[in-house]
């Protein structure tokens, strides 16, 4: 598990120089141009670095410009300012034509598998499209590879000849999860890809998730809301809000003591599944409602909600900036030493 | 079963406010039928609120379309639904609409396609109070201040002259919760109220239909499939599997001990925040059955470990799994072969080493009250005490 900001450490094979993370975002910022005037920052200076095969959350509330930041790293959309490294070349404002023969190197899941697989295709020609545009198989050795990654994901072969429609919810998420691992990418991007599954479902594709992930070793951006299935899958975790990143920290630490008081709202509120525990917490509840990323409030831009907050907080800005264990917060109330108040009190 | 009940026969008090009973729904189309709902009874007791669990398809919201009598014309409806004594089904329209809103409301998944966007929320909140309380336009106006003010909406004056555009999410589902209880209706359906809303506005919602129930004394109906919101809120929990009930009980003694293979299915696989560390998650293997077929056979067993010639043989009764208990009994579960209280076996056992070296939560609430694994618990991180 790499910590926040290092390097990732070579890996066992035989490369003399230190490979470069997979991703590495640096000062990332989106603005859109709102119709009445004005500039939505939905990203606001977000630095992330995943290294290889490492997992990182990333977890916030809509409207917290975490999909916006999944989007520009596998440049669907183009960052407004700041870097985005993968594989240590800066794709950040490359064309479309220039970003074509890398693309083999990252892949995105999206949330919804039925709007995100083409319904007049076979399952076969979704997973083999990747394998043939980036000529990693022809011929015969297509259907063969296309078999191959239907059983990883835990379909049967015959499944390739059938049409995403035919399957169920998360059927087509696997179908998805084949497709994004079928060039072997580096990196994969995984956009709230359980949320729009049952329960029971969720579950065998999250296990699907960390079991390909461990054998494949990818690096893995996995953005949602869930708190809980970020904790199953992520090596460490970046909380956002309002555009920017609050806090980051390794899960276990995270979900053991979180220090920003927004993380701390998060992490109360998110109800657990046992009633004689959920009935005994402790639930901070935020007042107000998310600020306009049209118009961040000045100073901490959790000011408004936060119910710890001092007149510091409203006029001046806290830094993201390393506190010990490998974590970084941004609130101005927690201390170097990383002793942060308790919102709930 | 279908003939309507003229005037409300008011029970005594301590009777069910709503009361289910058989009820099926089924949709016929020239090829085939698909039975949504088959058989579901389950009574409802005034000020109470009953979670029904289910995953997608299993007819949870199939059934509280039925009891709004908002299913489509297509929909056959059989068995009765009574709301304090007074039959629904076959119900006609206009006898329907005098208890739509008035006696029963609902709230919907998503305010923002239930609300009328080109009218400001005072005047829908204000719809309801004019035609089932007769207010005048004024006072309909001055009534829905004080129910935004109910639902926790800041400066109501100001938000009652708003359309719904204006409003977050969460302030929409508000809305939508205004409007439902404007007439102070004996039940409240809600089906799945807080699912489109984030956590942090999830928790605020909850609140405020557990302060409903405690300052109106509304009996509410949570459909969701969200265990964690089940947990929180729900005195009792009613699980459905394709289209049918196969479990209820009050919510302590579900998530204690439920008797059902998918109950506890359903329960372990379901993801616990909160330091359980890196875990296999429990899988229940195979997929949900068609509906097109109504089986003299329990649903769940091409996918329960449990299953016999009598599952496939016979579909098992809705009874109560203490024996001794009467037909009555709050806990009861439609299974041939339940898990006996306190019965420790994973039902997925087998072929999942890491899985079946774990104490199922279920079971372990038996002894103690189950506080949140922590990572640093050795004993529920078998995975990792295998590999070392």
């Amino acid at each position: 598990m790499t910590t926040a900001q290092a390097v990732p450490a070579p890996r066992e094979d035989d490369t003399d120089a230190p490979q470069p993370p997979v991703l590495e975002i640096n000062g990332m910022e989106r603005h859109f141009g709102a119709s009445g005037g004005g500039t939505v920052r939905a990203v606001d200076g977000v630095s992330i670095t995943i290294g290889r095969g490492e997992v990182v959350g990333l977890v916030g509330e809509s409207g917290s410009g975490k999909s916006t930041v999944g989007r520009c790293a596998v440049r669907l959309d183009e960052p407004t300012a700041g870097t985005v490294h993968i594989n240590g070349t800066d794709v950040s404002h490359l064309s479309r034509r220039a970003l074509r023969p890398l693309r083999k190197d990252f892949h995105l899941v999206f949330q919804d598998p039925s709007s995100s697989l083409d319904p007049r295709m076979t399952v076969g020609q979704i997973i083999a499209e990747p394998i043939r545009l980036h000529r990693r198989a022809r011929g015969a050795a297509v259907r063969e590879r296309v078999e191959q990654l239907l059983g990883q994901v835990g379909l049967r072969p015959e499944h390739a000849d059938r049409h995403p429609h035919e399957l169920s919810g998360g059927q087509r998420q696997r179908i998805s999860i084949a497709r994004a691992l079928s060039c072997d990418p580096d990196l994969v991007v995984a956009d709230e890809p359980t949320s729009a599954l049952d329960v029971s479902v969720q579950a065998s594709v999250l296990n699907l998730l960390a079991d390909l992930q461990r054998d494949r070793g990818f690096g893995c951006l996995f953005i949602t809301h869930d708190l809980a299935a970020v904790e199953f899958l992520a090596d460490r975790i970046a909380v956002m809000y309002l555009g920017q990143i609050v806090e980051q920290a390794p899960t276990a630490e995270l979900f053991a003591a979180p220090k920003h008081p927004y993380t701390q709202a998060l992490l109360s509120a998110a109800p657990v599944p046992d009633p004689v525990v959920q009935r005994s917490r402790e639930r901070i509840v935020l007042h107000g409602e998310l600020p306009s990323p049209l118009d961040p409030p000045a100073g901490c831009r959790f000011h408004t909600r936060c119910p710890l907050a001092v007149d510091r907080c409203r006029t001046e800005v806290p830094a993201l900036r390393d506190i010990p264990g490998g974590r970084q917060v941004s609130c101005h109330l927690v201390t170097d030493d990383g002793t942060a108040p308790d919102a709930a009190a | 079963m279908t003939e309507t009940v003229p005037e409300p026969a008011r029970k005594t008090p301590a009777g069910p406010v709503l009361s289910v009973r058989d009820l099926s729904v089924s949709f016929r189309s020239d090829t085939r039928t698909v039975h949504a709902v088959d058989g579901v009874s389950y009574d409802l007791a005034p000020g109470e609120v009953l979670a029904v669990v289910g995953e997608s398809g299993c007819g949870k919201s199939v059934t509280s379309m039925a009891t709004m009598g908002l299913l489509p014309p297509t929909a056959r409806i059989g068995g009765s639904i009574r709301l304090a004594g007074r039959e629904l089904v076959g119900a006609s329209e206009k006898e329907l609409q005098k208890v739509r809103g008035k006696d029963i409301a609902m709230i919907f998944q998503e305010p923002m396609t239930s609300l009328n966007p080109v009218l400001t929320i005072g005047r829908q909140i204000g719809e309801v109070l004019r035609r089932h309380q007769g207010l005048s336009r004024k006072e309909a106006r001055a009534r829905a201040v004080e129910l935004l003010e109910l639902v926790g909406i800041p400066a109501p004056a100001r938000r009652v002259d708003e359309y719904p555009h204006q409003l977050s999410g969460g302030m929409r589902q508000r809305v939508m919760i205004a409007i439902a209880v404007a007439c102070d209706p004996a039940v409240l359906i809600a089906d799945e109220p807080t699912t489109a809303l984030d956590v942090t506005v999830q928790a605020g919602i909850l609140e405020v239909l557990q302060s409903l129930r405690e300052r109106l004394g509304t009996a509410i109906v949570l459909v969701t499939h969200d265990l964690g919101v089940v947990a929180d809120a729900a005195d009792r929990v009613l699980v459905m599997y394709a289209g049918r009930a196969v479990e209820q009980a009050p919510v302590y003694d579900l998530f204690a001990s439920g008797r059902h293979p998918y109950t506890r299915g359903l329960l372990g696989a379901v993801l616990r925040p909160g330091g359980e560390g890196k875990r296999r998650l429990p899988e229940i293997p195979g997929l949900v059955p068609s509906l097109d077929s109504q089986p003299d056979a329990c649903t769940f067993a091409p996918r329960c470990s449990r299953a016999d010639d009598t599952c496939t043989g016979s579909r098992p009764g809705f009874r109560a799994v203490d024996r001794e208990a009467g037909a009555d009994a709050p806990h009861r579960a439609a299974c041939w072969h339940p898990y006996a209280d306190g019965e420790t076996a994973d039902p997925y056992a087998d072929g999942e080493a890491a899985v079946s070296g774990e104490p199922t939560p279920v079971a372990a609430g038996r002894e103690a009250p189950r506080t949140p694994a922590r990572a640093d618990d050795p004993g529920t991180r078998p995975d990792q005490e295998a590999g070392k």
